[in-house]
């Protein structure tokens, strides 16, 4: 410490300059510009898009003769369930009148099914794409990116003749090949890329030790690649759950999911538009990706960053 | 090369190109039972490759494979009767420790008593028995690696396989656990064969080394041979720390004697032992900063005074840097006699201990 005051210039004193200079983290004001600008963009964004939300909710439980009054903002007088159960349970889409029930059960089933199955074959695709580079691998994974490019308007009408051809046409089965077939692009490189990540000497090691093909699958690779299966989950849930293209295509009208249904709800141009009825089929419509999401907010994120494209 | 009776490894031409890149020519090298051997190299040299090659995960280009005897060049990695420890250790994360041990031979069908025997035996040679029961993320990296050689160890292989197993250490670990490596391989006997770029490793481990470079083996010798009388200027350059001092200049007979010239540099090679008969020309003069007497007298064959340019103290000893006619020069000095820059000090030497090099191809004369 004298070394120093000594080599200070004179006329300083040595203790006060220490004191009063500024020490530790630099204090940061809670109402700074800085603060102010984020969180102000953060809440005007956060309301522009709950807005529609909120309005959806709040005419789903009026009755009509209050939705009439036009305040579309206002919360409703008289909470009224009934709009949902209608959307449920008695909706006239077409010939039938049991609702969104029938489309959401269709939905289900071909959720289901095809979730498994795309990612059961687009997982082992990744992975040999991956660790066993078998010759022409790359030639085969170029074909498959390019197939994601390619639009589907392309290809609606050849699958149509294909499941016809093959008896398909129309049933929940043939809806479940198609958005199996869809879902392989992306879901395959979902898969190489994550499994392209993983050390290559683990991949090795499990060789030396004598696992085979499917043994160091099954054992050494599924089991570390939890995220990546949460992830190809959430994509494929959300992305055929919203489907309504292939849906109005490849099925009929009994076989409709949810998505087609809704549509016809909605768009129905006979008697009164029942906005409230709507608004709750809607809202129903959009519940299962909607829970998706909120469940599995952190992981979806990390899914798109590990989807990718790396070397 | 001549061909040894009963080898555990023998390589014969190998050869392996990566489309028009050939990374290993008709290689050549055979494995005496329960020798340690050293694939020493800087990175890219291909040693890594052949490594691969012998444990069966690349497939060759030409050329066989044989261990204790046998054909091995189609068989799969598990039929080889190898076991490989790698960089980075290669644990399975999600397998506790005993798991990760037991797990080729839980896929080879086993049974259990044997298998937790064979555990049992590992674990007390490595010591890791308080360890069984964690997962690998749970130990530190001298753990993880001991683990990892566990793992080549409970499959009772002839020859072991390792790939820089030291490299992700730090400093001290890693002296530790080379003299454990040195330990396990006096007690087991095995054949290992183990590839780094650590001189230190190579030289404190190998029973031979084989210093490697652009997928050839450039001399395959004991460590003492390759570190005194290393076959070219490549190898002389790539074994010792502080690297070998390199003089450029000619090859020159006065009246009867070899002589080697640079400049104003005269060194007598009477006392150096050549290859084959010299001939004039131009050449490399090489001696180890450790072979050169600092301020010892004059009786030393060659004996020189140099400036000093600059002084590197290393605790044990200090490296110093003069010039010597016009070309760099470093001499190896205990700290003691540390002398101080721009002194005039004077250096000698015996050429017996110094290597000759060929200027154009390197080979040594």
């Amino acid at each position: 410490m004298s070394d120093l005051a000594v080599s200070l210039p004179a006329g300083t004193d040595s203790i006060g300059f220490e004191a009063s200079g500024p020490r530790g983290p630099k204090p940061r004001h809670v109402f700074s510009r800085r603060n102010i600008f984020l969180y102000g963009t953060l809440i005007v964004v956060a309301l522009y898009y709950l807005l529609p939300l909120y309005v959806m909710v709040v005419t789903s439980l009026k009755g009509m003769p209050e939705i009439r009054l036009g305040n579309i903002f206002s919360p409703p007088l008289e909470i009224t369930f009934e709009p949902w159960v209608k959307a449920w349970s008695s909706a006239c889409t077409g010939l039938n009148c049991d609702g969104l029930s029938r489309g959401f059960w269709n939905s289900v089933r071909i959720t289901v099914p095809s979730v498994i199955l795309s990612i059961a074959i687009a997982s082992v695709n990744g992975y040999a794409l991956a660790n066993w580079r078998f010759k022409g691998a790359d030639t085969f994974f170029v074909i498959l990116i390019v197939g994601a490019f390619i639009p589907y308007q392309v290809m609606i009408y050849p699958i149509v003749i294909i499941l016809r051809e093959i008896g398909l046409y129309g049933s929940l089965s043939g809806l479940v090949i198609v958005h199996s077939i869809f879902g392989m692009p992306i879901l395959t490189l979902l898969f190489r890329n994550y499994f392209s990540s993983m050390p290559d000497e683990l991949f090795r090691a499990a060789r030396v030790d004598g696992a085979g093909f499917w043994g160091i699958y099954f054992r050494i690779m599924l089991p570390m690649s939890l995220p990546i299966f949460v992830v190809a989950i959430i994509l494929q849930v959300t992305g055929i759950w919203n489907d309504f293209l292939f849906g109005v295509v490849y099925t009929r009208p009994d076989t409709y999911p949810m998505t087609v249904q809704l549509n016809n709800i909605v768009n129905s141009v006979q008697g009164v538009k029942e906005y409230n009825v709507n608004m709750a089929a809607t809202i129903l419509t959009g519940l299962v990706p909607l829970v998706v999401y909120f469940v599995s907010g952190k992981l979806f994120v990390r899914g798109i960053a590990a989807g990718a494209v790396k070397g | 090369m001549t061909r040894l009776e009963n080898a555990s490894v023998s390589i014969q031409d190998l050869s392996l190109n990566f489309g028009a890149i050939s990374v290993l020519e008709t290689l050549n090298i055979d494995v005496a039972e329960g020798e340690f051997i050293v694939l020493l190299g800087p990175s890219g040299c291909g040693k890594s490759t052949l490594l691969n090659c012998i444990a069966g995960l690349l497939d060759v280009s030409d050329g066989r494979i044989f261990i204790k005897g046998k054909n091995v060049t189609w068989e799969e990695p598990k039929n080889r009767g190898i076991g490989m420890v790698f960089q980075s250790y290669a644990l399975y994360p999600q397998m506790t420790v005993e798991k990760n041990l037991s797990f080729g031979l839980r896929v080879a069908g086993i049974a259990k008593d044997e298998i937790a025997k064979r555990i049992a035996r590992a674990a007390e040679i490595l010591q890791i028995e308080p360890l069984l029961q964690r997962k690998p993320s749970a130990l530190s990296g001298g753990q993880r690696q001991r683990v990892a050689i566990g793992r080549a160890l409970v499959r009772d292989v002839d020859v072991f396989l390792f790939d820089e197993p030291l490299s992700n250490l730090d400093a001290k670990l890693r002296a530790e656990l080379r003299v454990e490596i040195k330990l396990l391989h006096s007690k087991l006997q095995n054949t290992m064969i183990y590839v780094t770029h650590d001189q230190i490793e190579a030289m404190t481990l190998a029973d031979r080394i084989a210093v490697m470079k652009g997928g050839v083996i450039q001399q395959l010798d004991a460590p003492q041979t390759i570190y005194n009388r290393p076959v070219n200027r490549f190898v002389a350059g790539f074994l010792g720390s502080p690297a070998m001092n390199f003089l450029d200049g000619r090859l020159e007979k006065n009246d009867g004697n070899w002589h080697f010239v640079a400049e104003d540099v005269r060194i007598p090679l009477a006392t150096y032992a050549f290859e084959k008969e010299p001939v004039p020309g131009a050449a490399v003069f090489g001696i180890r900063p450790e072979h050169v007497a600092f301020n010892s007298g004059s009786g030393w064959p060659f004996t020189a005074t140099a400036n000093v340019v600059v002084v590197e103290p290393m605790g044990s000893d200090t490296l110093v840097w003069l010039k010597l006619g016009n070309q760099n020069f470093t001499v190896r000095v205990t700290s003691e006699r540390t002398p101080n820059n721009a002194d005039t000090v004077s250096i000698g030497f015996d050429p017996m201990r110094a290597s000759l090099f060929d200027a154009a191809t390197g080979a040594r004369l």
